[in-house]
């Protein structure tokens, strides 16, 4: 099965990304996620201010900077892993750092869609 | 049934919660019954003691009161032949409509079948996860909302799974009673573990502040409880006194498990680093006694030995060391009848501490890679046999892995702590 697991952390955290224990910590959870031979892909992302939003509304299109306002905790960062079950998803999920000041969110991937004239 | 004012009559009186409880269920043989029936009669104590004052003898008028709240539901499903034989029944029946209760203890202790509870509840029939959850309500009384706080999930998923145990009890009609001789050593150790898991739970959470630590402290005295109930309902069984024990060497550890750092995070602070000044020593003093005890009874179990392995390490308080040597011997005989993980991690680090750091590495290679790729432990152990043969960045790479599959913070900053006193090894190890 494949699960997506999405880091959210809190403004404390993007606050404490430049420390080295933090960051420390990170480097470790993602290394090790690699070295398990799980990962399908994913990446860090860069703070929640350099987030530009993005509607079309009655056509028009209209551009906002920064992150949705009034949310405590801000996506971080995602993998793509493939586990056999859900408690194994759960169990890297709560290995993260930010699940003990933030949290993680698991989701199941969606097998792919039947497009025709997709590769 | 008011589950909250259960509760709060319930915690004043835990041990006659589970009598109660325990007397009910195996009488009517209906564990769900009972427990409603024991809320029903809690209840009515909330609201009738305040003003008629609390009756001499507490227990009997729950007793009698949650007997007749049985009795009327039994009424109702048409089953009274079934109580028949039981003459307490045939004497309340002409006063059912009576609101003053008997003094029914007077004439008939409760026999203490809490045993025969407990026993239910670490059925083999019953899922072992839900075993320790319905242990705790039905002997303590503790609701699901409790229950599922310390087990971290949902009220409404915990609640649902005891009635599903409770329900699986009744259906595949698992009796209230004595198991047979022969089942029993099996049947006590199923009912150890479950007690042992409640523990377990809590230990890793222990410390810190908040609600979590708070029910984490809750669950460990709990635990504490029904370890202390199975030595008092199990007297000639060794493994239960070797339980208790254990759970009490690792309760007198609990103010030096964790340092506070300036800025109020916590950090672990393994065994062999423990400050033995911040150890309750009347634990410790206590959980010896019981090892002496169990050792007396002349049947060795794995919690004898995982106490005795708690033994030797709180004899540092004492003599200052740490008797590694000792300490490899009895992790041998503990994989001998119970080869966990653990245990094995546990016994190549002694070994390697005992015998030279690359017997212990071996023993650590030993292990299936499948099982150990992702289990922190291991890194962490093997990372700290590589530091005692100076092999620094192997070392710091293995400890940088077991920090990667860390969940708690706590032993995440331990982990950094000793990353960095590592990363700086080889300078202040270099020859000038």
């Amino acid at each position: 099965m494949e699960y997506m697991i999405v880091f959210k952390e809190t403004q404390a955290d993007f606050d404490r990304r430049p420390d080295d224990a933090y960051f420390g910590a990170w480097g470790a959870y993602i290394a090790a996620l690699h070295a398990s031979g799980i990962t399908k892909g994913g990446n860090g992302l860069q703070p929640p201010h350099t987030a530009t939003q993005v509607r079309v509304r009655n056509g028009q299109r209209q551009v906002q900077d920064g992150p949705y306002p009034d949310t405590k905790e801000h996506l971080g960062g995602y993998f793509v892993i493939e586990v056999p079950s859900l408690d194994q998803a759960l169990e890297w999920a709560a290995r993260a750092p930010c699940a003990s000041t933030g949290s993680v969110e698991v989701r199941p991937v969606l097998p792919p869609m039947d497009i025709p004239h997709a590769t | 049934m008011n589950t909250r004012a259960a509760e709060a009559a319930a915690l004043a009186a835990r041990d006659t919660y589970g009598r109660l409880v325990a007397y009910l269920a195996w009488r009517w043989n209906d564990l769900a019954a009972a427990e409603d029936a024991l809320g029903e009669a809690l209840l009515k104590a909330l609201e009738r003691w305040p003003h008629d004052g609390v009756p001499a003898q507490p227990e009997g008028w729950l007793l009698t009161v949650a007997r007749r709240a049985l009795l009327q539901s039994a009424r109702h499903e048409g089953v009274v032949q079934r109580l028949a034989d039981d003459p307490v029944v045939r004497r309340l029946l002409p006063r059912e409509g009576d609101a003053a209760p008997e003094p029914f203890l007077q004439a008939h202790p409760i026999p203490d079948n809490r045993l025969r509870l407990m026993l239910v509840c670490a059925h083999p029939a019953i899922d072992p996860s839900v075993r320790t959850p319905l242990m705790l309500q039905a002997v303590l009384g503790l609701d699901a909302q409790r229950i599922a706080a310390a087990f971290l999930v949902s009220p409404a998923a915990m609640a649902q799974r005891l009635v599903r145990a409770k329900q699986k009890i009744a259906q595949a009609g698992i009796r209230f009673e004595e198991p047979e001789p022969a089942d029993l050593p099996q049947r006590t150790h199923a009912l150890l573990e479950a007690v042992y898991a409640a523990y377990g739970l809590a230990w890793e959470r222990l410390g810190g502040t908040g609600e979590q630590a708070a029910v984490s402290a809750d669950l460990a005295a709990e635990a504490l409880y029904l370890a202390e109930l199975c030595v008092a309902l199990l007297p000639a069984d060794a493994e239960a006194r070797g339980l208790w024990a254990l759970l009490l060497f690792c309760e007198s550890r609990r103010a030096a498990r964790f340092v506070t750092a300036p800025d109020g995070s916590e950090r672990f602070v393994p065994l062999h680093e423990q400050d033995t000044a911040r150890w309750d020593h009347a634990r410790i003093a206590q959980a010896h006694a019981l090892l002496r005890e169990a050792a007396a009874l002349g049947r060795l179990g794995p919690y004898q030995l995982e106490a005795a392995i708690q033994s030797a390490h709180a004899q540092r308080a004492v003599t200052g060391r740490v008797p590694w040597g000792g300490i490899t011997e009895l992790y041998q005989g503990l994989l001998q009848i119970a080869p966990t993980l653990g245990a094995h991690v546990g016994h190549a680090v002694a070994l390697g501490t005992a015998h030279g750091a690359a017997q212990g590495l071996a023993a650590l290679d030993a292990l299936p890679e499948a099982e150990v790729r992702n289990h922190a432990p291991w890194w962490v152990a093997r990372a700290h046999l590589l530091e005692q043969q100076r092999r620094w960045p192997e070392a710091a790479t293995a400890l940088r892995h077991g920090m990667g599959l860390t969940e708690d913070p706590r032993l995440r900053a331990h982990l950094w702590y000793k990353l960095q006193a590592l990363q700086a090894a080889p300078v202040t190890d270099m020859p000038a």
